[in-house]
């Protein structure tokens, strides 16, 4: 695939993590899962962000199936970690492109959560990487790593989307 | 010594069927419940396989407090305290390695892994002094380490009962374990989810046995994938919930697993998925003895404080302080399966930690426990559920419905004991 330029591909994946983003802070769970690829993986690694997921625990170490069956839990309105729903606003920066190839491009950024939930307000600080791929309605993911910068340490229930 | 000055009184707090909701909230409860039970009889630390070889260490915990598993030169597994003899500080600083000593980062006192001091720097500051004795001057080390099944547990009190007379019945359920391994043994190699929680620990002890809770708190993952799981907490379930004595309490879910009469349901799978592993067992076994291991499954069982089997995967609880707990969570794996360990992590990462599809759940109803518990009214919990039905066992051990609370009673029973009701 050939690119305009940097600057039309950095847009365009920004607008993509964009409006992941507010999918994500609005529980918009269908919409999320549309971005998706048919094979897509959704890690996010726990104790250092580079473990073996294959051999060690991961916080989320999600096939496309298993991403499903996520998303189908939380629509059962009985997911009671999210039932109430936490309210979450996110802010997502340092875009920058990382390298190309048969898997799609590779998108690295910053983001800073914020839960508010019954136990407590909660920040959520993390590093992601995607991968993204060309498709007929615009970019999905292959695959979106989320590294959380105190992901060696004992972490509260996570049950939203991030 | 103690700075406790005044020992709170849990005998009009803790009876038969019922708790005061104190015993949840109450921080000088929690911190005699430190003394009486965490820092006073057998506590679960690590595996030895997760210090296959000399000098390895990795760290671990006892309550608020890190302990430092070592095996040391000479094999031998040793407990020690994260704390140098000179000013306090801390030795080690990471969470696993090779060492043959720790040296302490502030003034480079320097220790084996055995715990003795081995150097001081700039001795010259020492000599003459007959204080400064190295032989008494080592790390702190727990007088007491035993292990079961290559489970290690230690124990602060120099004197009391064996590892093997505090597990009592409950030995029986990590033969039970093991045997699930074609060459019987287990591993703990998959690094551990760290899961924290806002709520006292006696909470969560008590949910790991309780089977009245999973046809509500998990009706949202039962319903969507397709899970044998909920039958077996249903009103209609043969299985049972035992008290073993001495605080330790299980699901026996064998009876409907002998029902079923399928090998590998257990782990709801089939034997034509793990080809290499039924093979294995079948070697190891023979056929008979295989079938059966392969339907009996693994155990669910609460070993008193705190290490919990849960069939796939086995959490060590850790509490902070009277309301924070950590659920530190691995999945089991069977030396010599790796096709039923790759299941096996696959499984128990979907299900727990932070963001498991079953145990997000359950600590959503641990923190909503400890913030019911804040209310005075009603003052009491009510755990008499199925008490009119409960019986013994062939052993002599209470059983009951898979739904009933004998758990809890007898984990208040054995607490009560402890804490000097």
């Amino acid at each position: 695939m050939a690119y305009k330029d940097s600057s039309d591909l950095l847009l365009r994946a920004t607008e993509f993590i964009f409006r992941e983003a507010r999918f994500q802070d609005e529980h918009q769970y269908d919409d999320w899962e549309a971005l998706w690829t048919d094979d897509g993986v959704y890690w996010i690694p726990a104790n250092g962000d580079d473990i073996d997921p294959e051999k060690q625990m991961s916080i989320v170490y999600d096939n496309r199936s298993r991403i499903a069956l996520r998303i189908r839990q939380l629509h059962t309105g009985k997911r009671h970690a999210q039932a109430p729903r936490s309210r979450v606003r996110r802010v997502v920066s340092n875009i920058e492109i990382g390298e190309s190839g048969e898997q799609g491009v590779q998108v690295f950024c910053n983001s800073l959560v914020f839960e508010s939930a019954m136990r407590a307000d909660t920040l959520w600080s993390a590093r992601t990487e995607y991968w993204l791929r060309e498709g007929a309605d615009g970019f999905r993911m292959s695959r979106k790593n989320v590294f959380l910068t105190n992901n060696d340490q004992a972490l509260f229930t996570l049950a939203f989307l991030i | 010594m103690s700075i406790t000055q005044v020992a709170p009184d849990v005998s009009g707090l803790i009876q038969k069927n019922r708790v005061h909701g104190s015993v949840y909230t109450d921080e000088a409860l929690f911190q005699a419940e430190l003394e009486r039970i965490w820092y006073a009889g057998w506590v679960y630390v690590g595996h030895e396989s997760e210090v296959p070889d000399k000098n390895d260490f990795v760290m671990k915990s006892i309550g608020p407090q890190s302990v430092i598993m070592t095996r040391d030169n000479t094999g031998r597994i040793r407990l020690l305290q994260n704390r140098c003899s000179h000013r306090g500080n801390q030795v080690c600083l990471k969470t696993q390695g090779n060492a043959r000593a720790f040296t302490c980062p502030y003034h480079s006192w320097t220790f084996s892994n055995t715990g003795d001091l081995i150097g001081f720097a700039f001795p010259d500051g020492y000599r003459d002094n007959p204080d400064a004795d190295k032989k008494t001057l080592g790390l702190g080390s727990l007088p007491r380490v035993e292990s079961y099944q290559g489970f290690v547990f230690g124990s602060f009190a120099p004197t009391g009962v064996s590892l093997k007379e505090h597990l009592g019945g409950a030995a029986e359920t990590l033969d039970r374990l093991v045997r699930t391994s074609p060459e019987g043994e287990v591993e703990i190699t998959a690094g551990f989810l760290k899961h924290r929680a806002k709520a006292n620990w006696k909470f969560i002890l008590e949910n790991e046995c309780d089977g009245y809770h999973p046809a509500f708190v998990h009706s949202s993952i039962f319903s969507v994938a397709d899970s044998a799981i909920g039958a077996y907490y249903g009103d209609k379930s043969t299985a049972l919930t035992r008290d073993f004595g001495q605080g330790h309490t299980e699901v026996d879910l064998r009876p409907e697993f002998r029902k079923a009469d399928t090998p590998m349901r257990w782990f709801g799978t089939t034997e034509a998925r793990l080809p290499e592993y039924v093979a294995a067992m079948k070697a190891a076994y023979g056929d008979g003895k295989a079938r059966e291991i392969m339907i009996d499954g693994t155990p669910h069982v609460m070993i008193f404080p705190n290490l919990f089997i849960a069939e796939i995967q086995i959490f060590v609880i850790q509490p902070i302080s009277v309301d924070e707990t950590i659920q530190h969570v691995t999945a089991l794996q069977f030396k010599g399966a790796p096709d039923l360990n790759r299941r096996l992590r696959q499984q128990t990462m979907g299900s727990v930690g932070p963001a498991g599809l079953l145990l997000a759940d359950d600590t959503e109803m641990y923190e909503r426990n400890q913030r019911g518990a804040e209310s005075l009214s009603p003052e009491w919990v009510f755990l008499g559920r199925g008490e009119q039905r409960e019986r013994r066992d062939e052993d002599g051990y209470m059983v009951g419905h898979s739904t009933d609370e004998v758990p809890s009673r007898g984990i208040w029973r054995h607490y009560a004991e402890l804490m000097g009701a």
